[in-house]
């Protein structure tokens, strides 16, 4: 493609509609670029650094009052001191709901590419369809289904599974249920994109030589669909740490992720500062399991 | 009997994580008619189609919708047009700066929602950018861009240019090949990409919240009645998108299929329909 855009052209021909075109054509691509990526720099880029910039802002001033510049970095170690529990919580629940998710979306996904025959479409359009509807209003679903009242607490509590007074709602486990619901088909979409690729003869090649159906998922199935784990993994993890919507509405402030924090610095208390330098610890922080977790795992190509 | 279920265990656990995916799904519908018990009440009590028939208990709630519906629409189309041209470019194209431009595109894709949102605050107050529907349409184009370029530039790159050099060969000139071949073939690209920028415009609280001032969109209204008691017409509208998606998704899916259907008649019909092949 660029190697085509490159060829030398003959430029000294006085016949001038090719040499004419190739000429603008050359400036064609940079016009369809501009609006879109200047929309980028603008309102993506730019507000990075500013929010960069808001970070290091002197914590003493306000939204009235306006901010000074003081590079105060101590407004990270403030901030990390101060909550550091909701950090931990968010890749906490974010890790749990992540291990639940690729239980639950490796069969799913698996099924679907190579089991699901003539259904396979059917099925993955059941796979996106929770994101048809709104985020909010499926969310608030999960309080009627774990409702106290509801049947599922009123199972558990008849096997036992929970005491006479236990509940579901506003615990831990409401708000890692929900994460794990919200996010499951970003994980399962590019999951089900590599197995649908695993040729079905490389199993039973294995199971010809002797490998038993463990030994075969371990050497061929998993291995080949690495890619598709990687992907899914950081499609879902990376909004799933960030997500605050999930904790607010089937958790109480025991369960707050630090999306709830941050919310409430920007939004509430009007703490500029500590909020921008929450934003950018989360940032960091998600950039750093992200660059670990891909180099462990050996692939760049999902990139 | 054992390799039957060592065959269908895996169908059998996928179809129960489809269950727990779908459950919430029926939930909104069934509670889109329900009468509640008292207004924090989130339990199913009476059936009722009053829901249905009154849709907007609140002005407020009307005006949200509607607002998503414009923010939706505007953001739509700014999106779209940008992130066409940028998918050709990439596509169609060579320039320096390809992996700068790449870059630009995939992380706004990679980034946490808060993040986008929060920096976005940032610069709008340091701007003194007073918040509100104009400021949300900003941010809302801002995330769906990078989704318009990766779904046009996939239908892009599968396109057969051979039908383009057919069309300049017989004279076409450049405009007209564009208008008469190329934009029909990418056209259901483009389409695609328009649907997906809306939903992901009409959805999206976490951007939405931090840039919109006092504009109240209907995610908002959601988030701010949650407090106080949501009303069950909430329901009714969640059920509508998932029914009006799902219609979309269908009718798009039997057109893709008439359309193939009719592309592998077209040969067979002019050989003489030979009986039923396959």
């Amino acid at each position: 493609m660029s190697a085509l855009a490159h060829v030398p052209t003959s430029s000294g021909q006085p016949a001038a509609p090719p040499g004419a075109r190739r000429g603008r054509s050359r400036l064609l691509p940079y016009l369809l670029l501009l609006p879109g990526a200047a929309w980028l720099l603008v309102f993506f880029v730019l507000p990075l650094l500013q929010l960069a910039a808001a970070s290091l802002y002197d914590p003493s001033g306000s939204i009235s009052t306006g901010y000074a510049m003081t590079w105060a970095f101590g407004n990270y170690p403030d901030a990390l001191q101060q909550y550091w529990p909701q950090l931990a919580r968010s890749f906490g629940y974010s890790a749990i709901a992540l291990v639940l998710a690729l239980l639950m979306g490796y069969p799913l996904a698996y099924g679907i590419a190579q089991k699901a025959g003539r259904w396979k479409n059917l099925l993955l359009v059941a796979v996106v369809a929770p994101m048809f509807t709104s985020f909010l209003v499926r969310t608030l679903a999960w309080k009627t289904i774990l409702s106290d009242n509801g049947w599922v607490v009123g199972l558990l509590r008849d096997v036992h599974l929970l005491g006479a007074d236990g509940r579901l709602l506003a615990t831990p486990f409401a708000v890692v249920l929900g994460l794990t619901y919200n996010f499951l088909p970003f994980l399962v979409l590019p999951l089900y994109a590599s197995l649908e690729r695993l040729d079905p003869r490389l199993l039973e090649a294995a199971s010809d030589l002797y490998a038993s159906p463990l030994r075969a998922f371990q050497k061929v199935t998993l291995p080949l669909s690495m890619p598709g784990v990687i992907a899914g993994t950081l499609l879902f993890f990376i909004p799933a740490t960030g997500d605050y919507i999930n904790a607010e509405l089937l958790g109480t402030p025991n369960e707050y992720m630090i999306g709830n924090v941050i919310d409430s610095a920007f939004l509430v208390r009007l703490d500029y500062p500590q909020g921008a330098a929450l934003s950018f610890l989360l940032m960091a922080a998600i950039l750093a399991i992200v660059f670990v977790y891909l180099r462990k795992a050996g692939t760049e190509e999902v990139l | 009997m054992r390799r039957w279920l060592a065959d269908r265990w895996v169908m059998g656990v996928a179809l129960l994580v489809l269950a727990y995916l779908s459950l919430p799904i029926i939930v909104v519908a069934g509670l889109s008619f329900n009468r509640p018990s008292s207004r924090l009440s989130y339990d199913f009590h009476e059936f009722t189609l009053d829901n249905w028939t009154h849709p907007f208990p609140t002005l407020e709630m009307r005006d949200a919708v509607v607002r998503s519906i414009e923010i939706g629409l505007i953001a739509t189309v700014i999106s779209t047009v940008l992130g066409t041209l940028m998918a050709f470019a990439l596509v169609r194209h060579g320039f320096r700066g390809r992996a700068g431009i790449n870059g630009l595109i995939f992380l706004p894709m990679a980034t946490p929602e808060l993040v986008m949102g929060t920096s976005l605050l940032a610069l709008f107050v340091a701007a003194q950018i007073p918040l509100g529907f104009w400021t949300i349409v900003i941010a809302h184009v801002m995330f769906c861009v990078s989704f318009v370029v990766v779904t046009v530039k996939a239908r892009l790159a599968g396109m057969d240019r051979r039908l383009e050099e057919a069309a300049m060969d017989l004279y076409a000139s450049e405009w007209q090949t564009f208008r008469r071949v190329t934009l029909p073939l990418v056209l259901p690209g483009i389409v695609a990409a328009a649907l997906l920028a809306f939903s992901l415009s009409f959805d999206d609280f976490i951007i939405t919240n931090f840039n919109s001032g006092t504009t109240v969109t209907f995610p908002m209204y959601v988030w701010g009645a949650a407090g106080k008691g949501i009303p069950p017409q909430v329901n009714v509208i969640g059920t509508a998108m998932f029914a009006i998606a799902l219609l979309v998704v269908g009718a798009s899916s039997l057109q893709g299929r008439r359309a193939r259907r009719a592309a592998l008649a077209a040969p067979v019909a002019a050989v003489g329909a030979p009986k039923s092949a396959s």
